[in-house]
């Protein structure tokens, strides 16, 4: 151990707004990173579950509108042929 | 580009000489385009007086710097339409499909955007350098780095461009990409200037200058080719 | 010989072997970095001449030094990319891209707060801080000419370009701005001089330098893994993953 006291280690030696400042600056870059970083890649796979999500309603809305779409077409068949 | 020869048995020459004179003759129809680059040159060399003061010893030791830093971003308001309009109406990817190599091209239209933007600045430039006081010993320097450095901001630019050219706001990103890579010429230039006003020799500066003109053509049309490949994918 | 490399070049292997390296290297890094910083903080000896501040070294250093082997790493990754058509290689230098530029901040900051009490003023125009201002500028415009393009694959292609034509004008830069440097002003470096390091002080520092790549490491596997997705949003692979995790977080 450098220092001898715990004020003697926040002071450093009359630096240690110097070194303080550079360490907590690059501390709080740092974890603004990984936490920027981690959730990035929780919001990618959000935004692609919701893709999906909207690409299968889609899917589905089309299936029940090709349905319909067959009996529309059944029913004026059949009223054509009444 | 109405010729009898088919595109296939153009020479490397005459494709050269066919896209120069067609992007001249496309400028020479919007003067504007020429003249407004000029314009703001010499606006932002006159509003430097304005706002630092009139004393001619201070003017005229910031004065190489002041024309260089306008000339760079002169030449940065210029580049946008190296490739722009060629983009929007489609000519451009018919250039880059046709036979002839890219590179005969690409270093065609930055030649003619060269002389279209470079070398008015380069004509315009001593009289500027008169309302700096610039030093008289240092007028032949200027002239020089400006002939051998205004290529050089065309060549860079021209990658910068063909980066941003399929990109809608690309005015403020190409000065981001282009401006730190101007860096070496304006220091060397000014530096040039200010050995010239010293009475010095400075021929080792422009020998850099003249490495980097020479650098930057043989690479930069690759680079620029490459980059116009993405850009109109 | 390469055959061993070749599984991954899939990006389904890639993507799961960085998920497997993340809690190895996140444990190790924690590990790395708390015994080298505190030991660089409280137990090694101060620095004969510039007392106490010289514990800023342990910071700036390893920053400065990654913040250029990252930019090397991007370049490599594009030139890999470009010249082998190889996509991952694109999705790896955008996850490196702002780490480097965060790193290359922190040089930059720990760098002016190191001045301050040597050399009297926040900023100089030293060379090295100013070739490191400029590499952070190459970085912001890589960035942002990520995010110009909607297209994940042709804005890794365009960033390739701009980070090789970077890469070459980076030492011409470095070399121009030292010597101009030396035309302007004095060196004032030399009183960072400093003659070879006692072994109390590089153990705290080779620490403190491995703590830093580890981490460096850990945050480009996390960002990797969001370009690979990202870019593949569509496989089938990506699809099943994603589905599986939304239900894992549901419960």
């Amino acid at each position: 151990m450098q220092f001898d006291s715990f004020s003697a280690f926040l002071d450093m030696g009359g630096y240690g707004f110097y070194v303080w400042l550079s360490f907590g600056v690059s501390a709080a870059l740092i974890l603004a990173l990984i936490v920027s970083s981690v959730l990035g890649h929780k919001k990618v796979i959000k935004n692609i579950a919701i893709r999906q999500q909207r690409e299968d309603k889609l899917r589905q809305v089309r299936k029940q509108r090709k349905n319909t779409q067959v009996d529309l077409t059944q029913h004026s068949t059949k009223e054509i042929t009444q | 580009m109405n010729q009898p020869k088919t595109p296939h048995n153009l020479s490397y020459r005459s494709v050269f000489s066919l896209v120069l004179k067609r992007d001249l003759t496309i400028a020479l129809r919007h003067k504007d385009d020429i003249i407004n680059p000029i314009l703001f040159f010499i606006i932002v060399v006159t509003l430097f007086p304005l706002g630092i003061g009139p004393e001619a010893q201070t003017l005229s030791r910031i004065a190489p710097g002041i024309i260089w830093v306008a000339a760079l971003l002169a030449t940065l308001l210029s580049l946008d339409r190296l490739f722009k309009s060629d983009h929007s109406d489609g000519s451009l990817e018919q250039m880059l499909l046709s036979p002839q190599p890219i590179f005969i091209l690409v270093l065609a239209k930055i030649v003619a955007h060269w002389i279209i933007t470079g070398l008015p600045l380069i004509l315009i430039a001593p009289l500027l350098a008169v309302l700096l006081h610039f030093n008289e010993q240092s007028y032949g320097a200027l002239m020089l780095t400006l002939l051998l450095g205004t290529p050089v901001l065309s060549l860079l630019g021209a990658i910068g461009v063909a980066l941003t050219v399929g990109i809608k706001k690309g005015g403020v990103l190409l000065s981001l990409l282009v401006l730190p890579l101007y860096i070496p010429v304006l220091i060397f230039a000014t530096s040039a200037i200010d050995t010239a006003a010293l009475g010095l020799p400075y021929s080792g500066q422009l020998a850099i200058i003249a490495a980097l003109f020479f650098g930057s053509l043989t690479l930069a049309p690759f680079a620029v080719g490459a980059a116009l490949k993405v850009s109109t994918n | 010989m390469w055959k061993w490399l070749h599984p991954y070049a899939n990006p389904e292997v890639s993507y799961h072997f960085a998920g497997r390296m993340l809690p190895w290297l996140s444990a190790l890094a924690a590990l790395f970095l708390s015994i080298g910083i505190v030991w660089a903080l409280a137990f090694a000896p101060a620095d004969y001449q510039q007392g106490d501040s010289f514990r800023i070294f342990y910071l700036h250093v390893p920053a400065a030094s990654l913040s250029m082997g990252i930019y090397l790493g991007m370049a490599i990754a594009a030139f890999t990319s470009m010249v082998w058509q190889f996509k991952l290689a694109d999705a790896s230098a955008a996850a490196m891209a702002p780490v480097g530029a965060v790193f290359t901040a922190i040089a930059l900051f720990t760098g002016a707060a190191w001045g301050k009490p040597m050399w009297g003023t926040w900023w100089i125009w030293d060379a090295r801080l100013t070739s490191e201002l400029i590499l952070l500028f190459l970085y912001l415009g890589v960035i942002a000419l990520h995010s110009a393009f909607e297209d994940k694959n042709l804005a890794g292609k365009a960033a390739g370009i701009l980070t090789l034509v970077g890469v070459i004008n980076l030492p011409i830069i470095k070399y121009s701005v030292e010597w101009w440097n030396t035309l302007h002003q004095g060196s004032t470096i030399s009183k960072l001089g400093k003659p070879s390091m006692t072994a109390d002080m590089l153990w705290p520092f080779l620490f403190c330098f491995i703590g830093f790549i580890l981490l460096v490491t850990l945050v480009i596997c996390i960002r990797f893994r969001s370009e690979v997705l990202s870019r593949n949003s569509i496989r089938p692979w990506v699809r099943t993953l994603v589905s599986t995790q939304l239900a894992a977080t549901e419960k």
